[in-house]
């Protein structure tokens, strides 16, 4: 049976992981290589990077990371952040990443996601759509920009059935109302999402516990749910999470050592 | 057999150095080439592909791979596809409106028919049920865990041929298996430890010359 995946998500600054992870099993939590390593042996189904590097100049850095992730990580892993045009996709993809992810560069010119698809295949072309509740209108949400501080106007849905039906392979979610909070996931929006297009649905913002994730893979009918800082903050591990999804009767892919 | 050596071969596809770095890992030097004299000298073979049917016979055409591949496969050499590395060698695909493929295995890719509540793509963690024993299965329980991505699916007119079988909305054969022949439709590069496990069972099992498992399945033409 198909399972709903876990996806720890980084981010990443001139190949760094930034925004306190602290493991005490590493001894350089900041090296995204380390981290990846631990959460491929900790039950990680993939995992995402977003890479914040500010300049062009500092890229080659995350071109390295990937590189090396790429080398000694075995699931498939997203990198997002800085893509815009199908040569920024090529280089990841190449690198070794499984999928790449677009965000305001599809805003800005949707005929990003028609090119990726048809080079590289749908299935590794990612939309991340960041949308807040609309004041005053239950059942509408506004895609946003730069983490939520620039409106575009466009409805979440509208734009969710448009990347999917322009080839996106799948949709990564995420509430700016409630990412940060861990109070639980928008699960209204991650609904309507789902429930508008076939591809697989991530649900991304607002995790503070396992009753959170089984909550957005039922309620929510997400695929997929993407975390932070409850891993690596090492508030829950991994197989906490998937045993009590497992208990809940949501299907997981149980955590195995990775030698025997 | 003409060599210890892996080629994978290069014709632009996606996963092409994931699954270099698999083999890798599993202790092979694989050798990434498109030269039709590296695939004829090969100790043995793995195709590897993402994407769209179209696109993947589009460039095994355009760099002149399609004979070297079907002769090296005649031959009975040990080979290796994935996922679109299946595809290509069925008889042909839905995509696109219908794309003739190799033809080196009597089947067909179809596509999964969207039913409600039904994703396509098939993207995920999926189990894996061994139909028969083989060597690349060695050590790899049944009903294991491997990392699929794919809107069609593999079909075969001979049942014989399937390996292993997976259920999504079908019960399809994700792992077809005839004489030296293997392929997957999951990605077992991306498939942490059960994955790498495969990798290292096909290099043991092309450099040890063992016996085809019977039943070897009849390939079509």
């Amino acid at each position: 049976m198909l399972t709903r995946r876990i996806i720890p998500c980084f981010d990443v600054d001139r190949g760094r992981v930034v925004k306190g992870v602290s493991f005490v099993e590493l001894r350089d939590a900041g090296d995204p290589v380390e981290l990846a390593k631990l959460y491929e042996a900790e039950g990680a189904d993939e995992l995402v990077f977003l890479d914040i590097t500010a300049s062009a100049d500092d890229r080659a850095t995350t071109y390295d990371m990937v590189a090396a992730t790429a080398d000694q990580v075995f699931i498939p892993f997203t990198v997002g952040g800085g893509i815009r045009n199908p040569v920024d996709m090529k280089v990841m993809l190449e690198l070794g990443a499984e999928k790449v992810s677009i965000n305001t560069a599809a805003i800005q010119n949707p005929d990003l996601i028609s090119e990726g698809a048809y080079r590289f295949g749908s299935q590794c072309i990612v939309v991340a759509i960041d949308a807040r509740r609309i004041p005053g209108e239950p059942g509408r949400w506004e895609v946003f920009t730069h983490g939520g501080r620039n409106p575009t106007g466009l409805d979440a849905l509208e734009w969710a059935i448009e990347a999917a039906s322009r080839g996106a392979g799948e949709l990564l979610v995420t509430s700016m109302d409630t990412d940060g909070h861990q109070k639980g996931y928008d699960n209204a929006m991650l609904r309507a999402i789902s429930d508008a297009v076939t591809v697989p649905v991530i649900a991304s913002g607002g995790a503070g516990g396992p009753e959170h994730m089984a909550d957005a893979l039922t309620a929510g009918g997400a695929d997929a749910v993407l975390a932070a800082s409850i891993f690596h903050f090492g508030t829950y591990k991994i197989a906490e999470v998937k045993s009590y999804l497992a208990g809940k009767g949501i299907p997981i892919r149980p955590v195995e050592p990775l030698t025997d | 057999m003409a060599s210890d050596r892996v080629i994978v071969v290069d014709y632009d596809a996606g996963n092409l150095r994931s699954v270099a770095r698999a083999l890798e890992h599993v202790g092979a030097a694989p050798v990434v080439s498109a030269d039709p004299a590296d695939i004829d000298a090969a100790g043995a073979i793995v195709l590897p592909g993402v994407g769209a049917a179209e696109d993947t016979m589009f460039k095994l055409r355009e760099r002149n791979l399609v004979e070297p591949l079907t002769e090296y496969i005649a031959s009975g050499r040990p080979f290796l596809g994935v996922c679109m590395g299946l595809h290509a060698l069925l008889e042909r695909s839905d995509e696109g409106g219908g794309q003739d493929c190799l033809g080196i295995l009597p089947g067909e890719a179809r596509r999964f028919i969207p039913q409600p509540g039904l994703k396509v793509p098939h993207m995920g963690w999926n189990t894996v049920e061994w139909l028969r024993e083989h060597p690349v299965t060695e050590g790899i329980p049944t009903g294991s865990y491997f990392y699929f991505v794919h809107s069609y699916y593999p079909t075969v007119s001979d049942p014989a041929l399937a390996l292993g079988e997976t259920a999504y909305a079908v019960t399809f054969p994700s792992v077809l298996a005839s004489g030296y022949l293997v392929a997957t439709q999951f990605h077992p590069e991306k498939s942490s430890r059960h994955g790498l496990r495969l990798y290292e069972n096909f290099v043991r099992w092309a450099r040890s010359g063992e016996p085809v498992p019977a039943p070897s399945a009849a390939v079509a033409r």
